[in-house]
């Protein structure tokens, strides 16, 4: 007979779903420190919509500069899916006056979690996987 | 906002006048492990004679920004003058346990993690001074990683030129075309920065690349 492959333990978790309307008029600073108290809270966070690049490497800045500082914390996972880098240019244009009008690009969604607790996410162009570590 | 764009409008100013007649500012960027110090070592010594930095299979080697001035490319007879700038590894997490499983004691590995977060920061601060960018990935790994995404996305943002080299294609489960794949907008040129492979294509898409920014 075939042995039980055992889940493992995981530890507590949760997973948060941030609409982009709760960020929307926040700057930049605002942001990032928002998205980090949710990940540093143990939390694996879905944000509706995505970050603008300059955005997304402040996050990754802010998380560095918290590794050391904040015990036990070793850095995020981070990906999107969606958005505007995927379609052809009409659609993308399409998108492109659609996000102007309500910002944030909307149809990406963005996965954000503490490294402790999400090993990877293993991206392609068809499916999203979360790793969790045990 | 205001007192930014002035700020980068005298910088852009003055960086017109001072800039050294012909150098051509060239990053090389990418995530950890990649191969961005082989790549800019191979090229250093084939037309300087000297390398840039050391290599290691342990990941975050390169912490910090380094660079060697006056490197002249020659190719087919054209010649080019570029500023190498080989940046750190950007990387979402850095744990020092990491390096505990390449030998490395527990203060040195700290050490390392708490250096390479540094490199990882300074990176992003010379995104501005850059003139071209060389992104190296590794072919042997998924390409759909979000820093990749992140960091030409933020290329993009300030109009620098991007080439995308996708090194390591002397091992086995290197996969040129998923690096195409997932980069259709971008030239991407398969390379081995290790045995010298392919760099002539290398070299013909950074001088073409090099002509937009003068």
């Amino acid at each position: 007979m075939a042995k039980k492959k055992s889940l493992g333990k995981i530890n507590g978790f949760s997973i948060q779903f941030l609409p982009y309307s709760e960020i929307r008029y926040l700057g930049a600073d605002e942001r990032i420190r928002k998205i980090l108290n949710i990940v540093l809270g143990n939390n694996i966070l879905i944000l509706q919509g995505k970050l603008k690049a300059e955005e997304e490497t402040r996050l990754i800045g802010d998380t560095m500069a918290m590794i050391g500082h904040v015990k036990t914390f070793k850095g995020i996972e981070l990906a999107v899916i969606g958005g505007n880098g995927e379609g052809s240019i009409f659609a993308n244009i399409k998108k492109g006056l659609a996000n102007a009008l309500a910002g944030g690009d909307m149809g990406a969604v963005t996965i954000i979690g503490p490294a402790t607790i999400v090993k990877e996410i293993k991206k392609n162009p068809k499916k999203i996987e979360l790793m969790l570590n045990r | 906002m205001a007192i930014k764009v002035i700020k980068n409008f005298f910088k852009k100013i003055f960086s017109s006048i001072f800039k050294q007649k012909g150098e051509i500012k060239l990053g090389f960027y990418g995530p950890p492990n990649a191969g961005k110090t082989s790549l800019a070592n191979r090229i250093c010594k084939d037309f300087t004679g000297e390398e840039i930095g050391s290599v290691s299979k342990i990941p975050h080697e390169t912490r910090n920004v380094q660079f060697k001035e006056k490197v002249e490319i020659e190719y087919k007879g054209r010649k080019m003058m570029f500023k190498m700038i080989d940046t750190p590894g950007i990387a979402t997490k850095i744990d020092y346990e990491e390096f505990l499983k390449y030998k490395m004691g527990k203060k040195e590995s700290k050490k390392r993690a708490k250096e390479a977060t540094q490199g990882v920061v300074e990176s992003i601060k010379w995104l501005d001074d850059m003139d071209v960018v060389v992104i190296v990935l590794d072919a042997t790994a998924n390409p759909y990683n979000q820093v990749n995404i992140t960091i030409i996305g933020n290329l993009v943002a300030r109009k620098i030129p991007v080439l995308i080299v996708a090194n390591k294609i002397d091992v086995k489960k290197a996969d040129v075309k998923k690096v195409e794949a997932a980069f259709p907008d971008y030239e991407v040129v398969g390379i081995s920065a290790k045995y010298g492979k392919n760099l002539e294509e290398f070299y013909e898409s950074i001088f073409k690349l090099s002509k937009k920014v003068k």
